[in-house]
């Protein structure tokens, strides 16, 4: 017996977990698509993967946290960092660029927001992409380079210059998910749907 | 065989050094000798190519091993820091030339070794599973011809002078072949409580994306091919995610690592950046979907039109499924007529139409207006922007009109 759950067209944002909507199927529906009729269930090929090299490369980080690393870091240690290995990109003081604005002062309301103004003070919804992001692909010229410590001074130094933490506040992966940041509010999922309305 | 090629003059018979490297530079192969009199294939850059007034009385070049366009085209994309354009008024039907497919990366395209690639899939799984490029090619495959389009592919221009490529030249339809995501997810065993995974690359921006797990058993492909030989470089070799209709960005390129999950990630690429004010202070996320979309290619500026009949031509698309018409206006939007659509339709796919028109040689506006299988109508700017609360943005694909002057001279109107 085949169990059909359709969950209805509201799509919910909650800071912890997004669901998105779309027809639940059981896995006895998933594995009995169309297209895979007459395939069997496992085909054996490829291998098991070990702990170790998931290890490796699982090292993303999530809005709640899981997948920060050991360590702490704090402002004052990443602006000594950010000195030397950031501001040649992003400026002294994370405004001037050539490349990407990282610290504004204001929360903008204003929806006008101009792309070159998007910073992570008014516009990312998580602290915890700043560790992630740094951590996987900056410095732009050497990527990865950075050691966990630098990157959890670094994030400390940005959400402080971007006024979310206090400068003397340790960052590390209990505080980091618990950092408030106020863009959170304005994100909402795409409700754009088939049919003619525009959105 | 004699190396001749035409007459006996050193010059005509001259070899460069750099012409023996071939690549890029190689427009003709001809057949040489070397000093012990062993015939080889050496290639001619187009600098060398004698100029031949008479063809049919001198012998052409032999077939070879790759084969050129004639030093007489020259179809190029329009490279910036980050991406690369289309160039799709020089184009015809809907298959983009494999070198001339839209890049955007975030770090540049990297050089990855297919005897060392590997993708790993893990997370919410009954079995964590590694893949070499071979696992993957013995899998049941597929192939489809869709379109791929970043999400940030609309620019006006105040004066006019703007091109299809600089409007919207990022997007380019491929032949994608690969392997079904959801045979791997069989494979693998995915928990039906998944809802989101991560898709993660081997290039310099390790760029990560979170996808709806449902994407993944629907219509996602792991491919491996394009136009059928192996996916360029710059479009992600050895392989890459693709995902049908979805934002470009979404489909990451040099694939090493899917994660199932039962959440986003919130990673940078889906937050920072590809979310896009939408007015009331509202940040549009996740976006995946390419709203239906088409452009009149030809004809366009820099063109000077004649009086008389032209055949209005240009591409239609839609992330939702099929095109089902494609209206143009030849009178400034007054009125509209549905234009012939290119056998076969194809879901997701660019599709070619033509309108034949008998221009009176007054200034007017001609435009293109598609609609999807949804229903929904291709909008004009201003309806869009009234739409998303005044902000320009991603996922930007407006009607766009291009006037032409009593002199024939046909430039871009934004509507």
């Amino acid at each position: 017996m085949i169990k059909r759950t359709v969950l209805s067209g509201v799509i919910c944002l909650s800071f912890s977990m997004t669901l998105i909507s779309f027809q639940n199927h059981d896995f006895e529906q998933f594995g009995n698509r169309a297209d895979t009729l007459g395939h069997p269930k496992k085909f054996g090929f490829g291998r098991s993967a070990t702990a170790k090299e998931i290890a490796l490369l699982d090292t993303d980080v999530r809005p709640d946290g899981k997948g920060l690393p050991k360590g702490a870091g704090k402002a004052s240690d990443g602006k000594l960092v950010y000195a030397e290995k950031c501001a040649g990109c992003h400026g002294a003081t994370g405004i001037e660029g050539p490349n990407d604005q990282l610290v504004s002062l204001k929360i903008s309301t204003d929806p006008k927001i101009k792309p070159r103004n998007k910073t992570i003070g008014n516009y990312w919804p998580y602290a915890t992409t700043v560790f992630d992001y740094i951590k996987r692909a900056m410095p732009f010229n050497q990527p990865g380079s950075l050691t966990d410590q630098e990157v959890y001074s670094l994030t400390a130094f940005l959400l402080s210059e971007n006024g979310l933490i206090k400068a003397g506040d340790i960052i590390d992966a209990k505080t980091l998910p618990k950092v408030v940041m106020p863009a959170r509010n304005y994100f909402v999922p795409d409700d754009r749907k088939d049919g003619p309305e525009v959105r | 065989m004699s190396d001749n090629q035409a007459g006996n003059s050193p010059q005509e018979r001259k070899i460069s050094r750099r012409s023996l490297l071939g690549g890029a530079a190689t427009v003709a192969v001809v057949l040489a000798q070397t000093a012990t009199g062993k015939t080889f294939q050496a290639a001619l850059t187009q600098a060398e190519i004698p100029l031949i007034e008479d063809p049919t009385k001198v012998p052409g070049v032999p077939p070879g091993i790759m084969g050129t366009r004639s030093p007489f085209e020259k179809p190029v994309k329009t490279p910036s820091e980050t991406s690369s354009r289309t160039p799709l008024q020089d184009l015809f039907g809907t298959i983009t030339p494999s070198d001339l497919h839209f890049e955007r990366n975030h770090n540049g395209v990297p050089a990855i070794d297919p005897a060392k690639y590997e993708l790993i899939i893990h997370g919410m799984v009954e079995k964590p599973m590694v893949f070499t490029l071979a696992d993957l090619k013995r899998f049941p495959s597929v192939s489809r011809i869709a379109f791929l389009e970043c999400s940030g592919n609309y620019r006006g221009a105040a004066d006019g002078k703007t091109t299809p490529q600089q409007i919207c030249g990022l997007t380019s339809q491929s032949e994608w072949t690969g392997v079904k995501l959801s045979t791997l997810f069989r494979e693998v065993g995915v928990d039906p409580k998944s809802t989101w995974f991560l898709a993660e690359g081997g290039d310099a921006a390790v760029m990560t994306r979170s996808i709806p797990t449902e994407k993944g058993w629907d219509d996602a492909i792991i491919a491996y091919a394009q136009n059928g030989e192996a996916i360029r470089p710059e479009q992600g070799y050895p392989v890459r995610l693709f995902l049908p209709g979805y934002e470009g960005n979404a489909n990451v390129k040099w694939l090493r690592r899917i994660e199932l999950s039962d959440q986003p990630f919130q990673t940078r690429q889906e937050t920072s950046k590809y979310t896009e004010a939408v007015g009331g202070g509202k940040i549009r996320q996740f976006s995946f979907t390419i709203d239906a979309r088409s452009i009149i290619t030809y004809p366009s500026y820099p063109l000077k039109v004649e009086k008389g009949w032209i055949e209005i031509r240009g591409i239609s698309w839609s992330g939702r499924g099929k095109v089902v018409r494609v209206e143009i206006s030849t009178d400034s939007g007054k009125s509209w007529k549905p234009a012939d659509l290119q056998d076969p339709i194809l879901d997701k796919a660019h599709t070619a139409f033509r309108y034949l028109w008998q221009w009176d040689g007054k200034s007017t506006e001609i435009m293109s207006r598609v609609v999807d299988q949804t229903g929904y109508t291709q909008p004009f700017l201003k309806d869009l922007l009234a739409a998303r609360g005044g902000n320009m943005g991603y996922h930007f694909n407006p009607v766009t009109a291009w006037l032409i002057q009593p002199d024939g001279q046909v430039l871009f109107k934004a509507t």
